[in-house]
């Protein structure tokens, strides 16, 4: 299990959220070229180590936030900054 | 068995009962079944992951193109990945006329499997049942056994009364809260020891003058040429592979390293499609066998088959977060027995003996990413998320020809990493998300 913190409901199990995975800054989707849109869509950087990404808090205050997760130990970090969304809506 | 023949460095003992018994009577040890060498200064080709693909692209390699200057370097030991750690299910019931070609493939070279490598891999045709509950999976299976049968893979979907007579411990009153309302069968789909699979490719390609090395970490992968930096990336060609145990040059790297692939080729400046995921499987004490088939049910996220031993082994979906961590979980164990006892009330008083977890590399499509890549002398073989297993036999083959010919063989052009770039994805989700 692991307790990700939520900035508006503190620790929750993270089975209460939906994970959203890497974050990264959505390229404009006026100006893309397909091959820079379909970068964002499918590469990944899948770092062992720090990695920012996105949760959504399901079933507490049913926002997304980003935060920072070593991947190599599931330790948190950096106090995630209250209302900061994910790009669009869910 | 000629062919093989003449190019032996070495004649291998054979396995067989009169060698066992011959040697039970002299009390003679058994050899190592591979070598441990000196690591050289340089090869041919060096293989990076001694899991099943890895050893399986160095066996073909050798068997097929005579290409025998190879090494296979692993971080630990030979199948400490996935491959030693799978639920060992075959099966070529996929969704894609692509995939079904591809595994088909797969499962004729695991038939014959025991005699090309002359070790028992224990292969079990003992059939694959895909249940459905809703409508929508019922309509998939429809799907899928139609593409199946096209391609000539045997494949057909049953109603609730033959499901119970294949596999009477299954619930297929209406009662459940998701009742059983048909099924996939796949006849030829079953099991084999993955354990078998490792050393077998091992030993046979050890046999043919491939080298092996455990403990040996890939720390870099030396390029020229390339856009990035130090050489690295689209337009370069790898040189060498910088490893704990000193560089090797070489001009040719395979990456097979499944759930860490994403890493290595980091190091050659590539990036991959893939999350790794944990993916987490448990068994429970034996008892007698009573379950016949493979049988999966993608709506409950379970899975089950039944070992020679009389063990359950049970396995799931992904865990929903991309970690590096093999660390298990409760919630995995819960949410595992609450849904195999919706599907087999009789084994409530079963207990579990342990539960283990595997790194897998999971692609957008759950299709592999397979052949060259924009760096000139990289190919991978990977992206073989929750399904590799199966595929391995026919991965090896494959990637070997590419290795030896520089070209794409056409049973794996679709998965080419190109397919992302294009937006031509492989769509196998609704074959591969849980029944793997
Ligand atoms: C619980 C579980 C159940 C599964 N069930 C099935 C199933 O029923 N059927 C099926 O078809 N598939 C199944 N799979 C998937 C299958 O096991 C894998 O897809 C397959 O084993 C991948 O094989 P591989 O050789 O590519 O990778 P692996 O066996 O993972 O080998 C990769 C190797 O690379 C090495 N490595 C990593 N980094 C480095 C480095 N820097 N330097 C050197 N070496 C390195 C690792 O040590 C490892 O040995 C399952 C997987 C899991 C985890
Ligand atoms: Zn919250």
């Amino acid at each position: 299990m692991l307790l990700v913190p939520c900035p508006n409901c503190g620790p929750r199990n993270s089975a209460d959220l939906r994970y959203g995975g890497e974050s990264h800054a959505r390229p404009d989707p006026a100006t893309a070229t397909p091959q820079q849109w379909r970068s964002y869509l499918y590469l990944r950087d899948n770092p062992a180590g720090w990695l920012r990404e996105t949760w959504y808090c399901r079933s507490g205050c049913r926002r997304w936030f980003t935060l920072e997760r070593n991947t190599a130990t599931n330790e948190f970090r950096q106090p995630p900054i209250p209302g900061d969304k994910r790009g669009g809506k869910a | 068995m000629t062919g093989i023949g003449r190019r032996l460095r070495r004649r291998p003992p054979r396995y067989s009962a009169a060698a066992l018994a011959w040697r039970g009577l002299r009390g003679d040890y058994w050899p190592r079944i591979w070598r441990d060498t000196e690591l050289k200064r340089s090869y041919d080709a060096v293989v990076i992951g001694g899991g099943v693909h890895g050893l399986a692209t160095a066996y073909y390699l050798a068997r097929n193109h005579g290409i025998t200057d190879v090494a296979v370097v692993d971080k630990a030991y030979l199948g400490s990945g996935a491959s030693g750690r799978n639920t060992a299910i075959v099966r070529a019931n996929y969704l894609t006329p692509e995939g079904v070609a591809f595994y088909d493939r797969s499962l004729k070279l695991y038939n014959s499997m025991a005699l090309d490598l002359n070790i028992n891999v224990m292969m079990s045709e003992r059939g694959h049942l895909t249940l459905a509950h809703n409508d929508s999976s019922l309509r998939t299976m429809n799907w899928r056994a139609e593409v199946n049968k096209l391609q000539g893979v045997d494949s057909c979907v049953i109603g609730p009364d033959e499901i119970s007579k294949i596999a009477p411990s299954l619930d297929t009153s209406s009662h459940p809260r998701y009742p059983i309302l048909g099924a996939l069968y796949h006849p030829p789909g079953g099991i084999v020891r993955h354990d078998a699979v490792v050393w077998g490719y091992a030993r046979a390609a050890d046999h043919m003058g491939v080298e092996m090395h455990q403990k040996t970490e890939v720390l870099d992968i030396l390029c020229e040429g390339g856009d990035g930096p130090d050489g690295k990336g689209p337009g370069g060609k790898v040189v060498g592979v910088r490893t704990s145990r000193g560089d090797i040059s070489t001009p040719v790297v395979v990456n097979c390293t499944a759930g860490w692939a994403g890493l290595i080729s980091a190091m050659a400046g590539v990036r991959l499609p893939i999350t790794t995921h944990p993916l987490q499987a448990a068994v429970t004490e034996p008892v007698k066998v009573f379950l016949p088939t493979v049988v999966v049910s993608g709506s409950l996220h379970v899975y089950i088959s039944q070992t020679d031993r009389g063990e359950l082994v049970f396995g799931a979906a992904v865990d929903a977060v991309a970690t590096y961590s093999i660390r298990g979980s409760l919630e995995f164990t819960e949410e595992l027995a609450g849904h195999v006892l919706e599907l087999m009330p009789g084994i409530s008083r079963m207990r579990l003996l342990r539960q283990w977890s595997g790194l897998c590399d999971m692609t957008p499509d759950y299709s592999p990413v397979m052949g060259f890549t924009p760096v000139d002398g990289f190919l991978v073989d990977v992206g073989w998320g929750t399904y590799g297993f199966k595929a391995a036999p026919v991965s090896g083959e494959q990637m070997a020809e590419a290795v030896a010919t520089g070209r794409t063989p056409e049973l794996i052009a679709p998965f080419a990493l190109s397919r992302f770039e294009a937006g031509e994805l492989v769509g196998e989700k609704g074959a591969a998300a849980v029944g793997h």
